[in-house]
């Protein structure tokens, strides 16, 4: 077989001699590269300082904060309620579950427990928001294969029927606001739920399309078996959670281990991975995707029809103490510590955010493979930077 | 479903491997002397029956007479959590020992840490900002912290 170039297909180091006399003699340096901020792989404005050795990594240092405003600060001058705009804007594509785990943990701190109504509307706007994350994820992590927006869009067209959902709920499409201390914003209007049936009827079959598309696809299988593999300990080791965790094989769920709201009363099955590679988690987000529509499914069957708001005051001031509550967010464990002084506004808002420490294990993955690897180890993680970087 | 471990009862389990380590205890919560924090953490990890393998989150807050930075931990094979607390006194320079060591997940918290509330954690290998830039004047989540003026 001969190239164009009349070349025979030899290995390329054999090519390259034939090419350039001389040339495998010619001595190499590491050379250090600026993969962003501006890249439209970064996933946002992140930037990877990588040092090669020709196209392998030898070393990264991802560099944060070009999205850093502050929020943990700003948080502490405005009321409980108000708090909630912000959380809409920490994690931008899973706005429901930043207002969910940021209310429970205020809900904790002031001793409120919501009515089961509002739980249960609670959790269908959760699962809803998983599903949406995990879409923008799998269209993304395509993306940087290489399969340019195709896939993306394909995915998209399944969000956006989220979003129309969101948009009946609240108003909101993206910063949603939803979730109160104390329940939800509004009870879901008469025409949510016959639309929320007909979601929960076709998104199965588009999920059998990504996969029939996406599961065998040789070019994906290629470039992703075996590539980052992260192993149970080390994951552990280094507090990755959520997908990524799962993925390396441990069924670790905080809707199953510490269950809050109503999981425990909804039956679903926590996927996991073999080989913790990118491969994985990229399919775990396709399983995980039918598990929370079953959830939505019960949730729908159970729902009852009551109050949606706990009876609180309209400033809220919750005694002086600190709590810590924790969700399973689509990208991982997502927590807040919130202490309060007794005044009107948070004493300290801090937010466990899951990809910013998804992020620590980054360089231990991408280390000795390709710069179009390290793309894709980065879409696998499921970054979001309005949340790392807060 | 995970059992959060009181206090006290933490308290006692500690007591043999890290003697006088523990400064007080309420609720869930246990404070312990801030140049302790690694032999205690050392020895909530490697213990069999405690095996606090998973480091949720570390935060800080500053009480302006001191800080304190908590500690979330959880076990995933005992199914069980505790809080750990820890006071550092003083504005200048305040230190606690880094537990990169044992958790790998504590490196950028523990630079993030540093960044906004200016607390050092001995031991980091690389403690610089993280999201701030090198250079930035102070440590912005101080309550005594002030706008750059203009």
């Amino acid at each position: 077989m001969t190239t164009g170039l009349g070349l025979s297909a030899a290995p390329p180091g054999e090519r390259y001699k034939r090419l350039l006399p001389g040339a495998m003699s010619m001595r190499s340096e590491p050379v250090t590269v600026n993969v962003g901020p501006q890249h439209p792989s970064t996933h946002g404005v992140f930037r990877l300082r990588v040092t090669f050795d020709g196209e392998i990594i030898l070393d990264v240092e991802p560099i944060f904060g070009y999205l850093h405003r502050g929020s943990e600060k700003l948080a502490e001058e405005r009321t409980y309620t108000q708090v909630i705009t912000l959380t809409d804007r920490l994690d931008y594509v899973a706005s429901m579950t930043n207002n969910q785990a940021y209310v429970l943990a205020a809900e904790k701190l002031a001793g409120l427990r919501p009515p089961e109504r509002a739980m249960y509307l609670r959790v269908i706007a959760a699962e809803l928001q998983r599903i949406a994350s995990h879409l923008m994820a799998t269209g993304f992590l395509l993306n940087d294969l290489g399969a340019f927006a195709t896939p993306l869009m394909y995915c998209f067209r399944e969000r956006e029927k989220i979003l129309d959902l969101f948009e009946m709920l609240c108003g909101a499409r993206i910063t949603l606001s939803y979730m109160r201390v104390g329940g939800v914003f509004q009870d879901a209007p008469e025409d949510f739920w016959p639309a929320l049936r007909k979601f929960l009827k076709e998104m199965p079959g588009y999920i059998d399309e990504y996969e029939a598309l996406l599961v065998e696809n040789e070019i994906l299988v290629t470039r992703t078996r075996g590539v980052s593999v992260l192993t149970v300990d080390h994951a552990l080791n280094a507090s990755v959670t959520g997908p990524m965790l799962r993925a390396s094989g441990f069924p670790w769920d905080l809707r199953v281990v510490d269950p809050y709201e109503v999981y425990d009363r909804v039956r679903f099955d926590v996927p996991v991975g073999k080989a913790g590679d990118n491969y994985d988690r990229f399919k775990i987000r396709l399983d995980e995707m039918r598990q929370s529509l079953r959830i939505v499914e019960q949730c729908v069957e159970q729902i009852e029809p009551g109050p949606v708001r706990a009876e609180s005051p309209a400033l809220l001031r919750p005694p002086a103490g600190d709590a810590y509550a924790r969700i399973e967010g689509p990208k991982g464990e997502l927590g807040f510590y919130l202490v309060s002084d007794g005044s009107i506004a948070p004493y300290r808002f801090k937010l466990r955010a899951p990809s910013f420490i998804n992020l620590t294990v980054l360089r231990d993955l991408v280390i000795g493979w390709k710069l179009a690897d390290m793309i894709v180890t980065l879409g696998s993680i499921d970054i979001n930077m309005g949340e790392v970087d807060r | 479903m995970i059992r959060p471990i009181p206090g006290e009862e933490l308290a006692r389990r500690i007591q043999d491997a890290c003697p006088g380590a523990v400064e007080r205890w309420a609720g869930l919560d246990l404070w312990v002397r801030p140049e302790r924090v690694l032999e205690v953490c050392q020895h909530l990890k490697s213990d069999s029956g405690l095996g606090f393998n998973l480091l949720n989150s570390i935060s800080a807050v500053d009480y302006v007479e001191h800080f304190e930075v908590v500690y979330h931990l959880t076990s995933t094979s005992h199914l069980h959590s505790a809080v750990l607390k820890a006071r550092v006194f003083g504005r200048e320079d305040p230190t606690l020992p880094s537990v990169v060591g044992l958790w790998q997940g504590a490196d950028y918290q523990e630079r993030e840490i540093w960044d906004l509330m200016g607390v050092r954690f001995e031991g980091h290998p690389n403690l610089k900002r993280i999201l701030l830039w090198e250079g930035y004047p102070g440590h912005p989540l101080r309550r005594d912290y002030l706008e750059a003026p203009r």
